[in-house]
């Protein structure tokens, strides 16, 4: 069975990458920003790469936020990726300000000095024991800030970089990677491979 | 902990790989995508792509060639190589390129890294810098022009990340190709000077050299002739940086 998944169009990702990820991994990827076609998908993307105020005013003008919002709310298979998963939060220290999508209770800030900035690179991941979809290895990470504190009721999975950060997080068929899955080799395949899996499971429940 | 790369470099001409030493003609040494895949089975932590033809059909081929080594490619991939403005870059982000590295049109127009990182984000931008061993200091060259700049690389690669560049690849031309190892001092310099990573290139032929790279400042390390040659798998290169107490990925 193929999964149908949306990539939402944000105007800056690396789309291309994305959509040859998910279609080695048998899914058939659309791209668009049309609301309601982001409510209703069975499984959406959320990629991410470019800046946090501009991306979310994007997100806000095409009324997209409100669509994905809905969609982490109640659980719906949703993969964030990167400045994807930032976009979920309260905010960013990138864009004083400005609100994010808000779903995840928590914040995101720059890294402390001393270390490179971007992190970029592969760094190690380490799951919660209660993560059933993370699990150990190494991701492709290129971000310039991060979250520290995992919002209440998601798993987490850990990285470090001038201290612990929070590499990914995720709760049933929601998955928000600060990392890149789409350019962590066989590791990142997998993780999307089980994310597909999980999207469908959750698809046949609804 | 952040894990030292080790990037295979291809570079590209009329959709062949090729590879110039200093002193001789590009030799064909195979097609992008099978060996974009080869190396990145072999671990190759990321693959780099600089366009090198000169023929007016280059943006078409550069593109077809990035689309092709997508379709595959489960690692990060930059392009670069005569990206002149934003629409460059897109229709190489488009095809499938991660980030894009910029050269001779940013020492034209700084302001390029400005406009590309806006759009795209920093981690997006490479700004690619060809410097070569004067008596006092290390100056940039543009190659395409063979155009020697008066611009001090350390200063220039300073300026640059104020644009907005996100990381440096940094060459040391008079080492290109001759697997003499890195130009140590310029990778020292420029490292200590900057707080985005910074890509060793030009002259390493040896994991000693690579050794040598990290322990002055590099944050990854590029590799070609080694490579194409088949002197050395990436794979057999690091697990031999392992062994040494580099941390690299598996």
């Amino acid at each position: 069975m193929k999964n149908d998944v949306l990539v939402i169009r944000t105007g800056a990702a690396n789309l291309a990458s994305v959509a040859a990820a998910l279609r080695r991994a048998g899914a058939r990827a659309i791209v668009s920003d049309d609301p309601s076609r982001v409510a209703s998908a069975p499984a959406v993307v959320l990629p991410g790469v470019g800046a946090f105020g501009p991306a979310m005013e994007r997100l806000r003008a095409s009324r997209v936020d409100v669509a994905v919002a809905a969609r982490v709310r109640r659980g719906r298979p949703t993969l964030a990726i990167c400045l994807g998963l930032q976009l979920l939060t309260l905010g960013s220290e990138e864009a004083e300000g400005v609100g994010g999508v808000g779903v995840l209770q928590t914040e995101v800030a720059r890294f402390p000095d001393g270390v490179r900035v971007p992190q970029m690179g592969w760094n190690d991941v380490t799951p919660d024991a209660s993560c059933a979809l993370l699990r150990s290895g190494a991701a492709y990470f290129a971000n310039s800030l991060r979250v520290t504190r995992p919002p209440k009721g998601w798993s987490a999975a850990w990285g470090s970089h001038g201290g612990r950060f929070v590499a990914a997080l995720e709760r049933g068929a929601v998955l928000a990677c600060q990392f890149h899955p789409e350019l962590s080799g066989a590791w990142g395949a997998d993780l999307i491979s089980r994310w597909l899996v999980a999207a469908r499971g959750e698809v046949a429940t609804c | 902990m952040l894990m030292r790369r080790v990037i295979a470099c291809l570079d590209v001409k009329d959709d062949r790989v090729v590879k110039g030493v200093r002193f001789r003609l590009l030799r064909d040494v195979g097609e992008p995508a099978g060996l974009a895949q080869a190396y990145a089975a072999q671990g190759a932590d990321e693959i780099v792509l600089l366009d090198v033809s000169a023929t007016p059909e280059r943006r078409r081929h550069a593109v077809a060639t990035v689309r092709a080594v997508r379709t595959h490619l489960a690692i990060p991939l930059t392009v670069g190589g005569g990206i002149r403005s934003v629409d460059d870059a897109r229709a190489l982000l488009d095809a499938g390129a991660d980030k894009v590295a910029v050269n001779a049109a940013a020492v034209a127009r700084p302001r390029l890294l400005d406009e590309l990182s806006r759009r795209f984000g920093a981690q997006c931008v490479v700004l690619s810098i060809d410097a070569l061993r004067r008596p006092r200091y290390h100056e940039v060259i543009v190659r395409s022009g063979a155009a020697p700049t008066g611009i001090d690389a350390v200063e220039w690669a300073r300026t640059g990340t104020r644009h907005g560049a996100g990381e440096i690849l940094l060459t040391g031309i008079d080492r290109d190709g001759t697997r003499a190892g890195y130009d140590l001092e310029l990778i020292r310099n420029v490292a200590a000077s900057v707080k985005v990573p910074v890509v060793a290139s030009g002259g390493g032929a040896t994991v000693a050299h690579m050794l040598e790279a990290f322990a002055a400042g590099a944050d990854a390390v590029l590799a070609a002739s080694l490579l194409h040659d088949g002197v050395m798998t990436i794979g057999a290169l690091k697990r031999e940086l392992a062994e040494h107490g580099e941390e690299v990925r598996p």
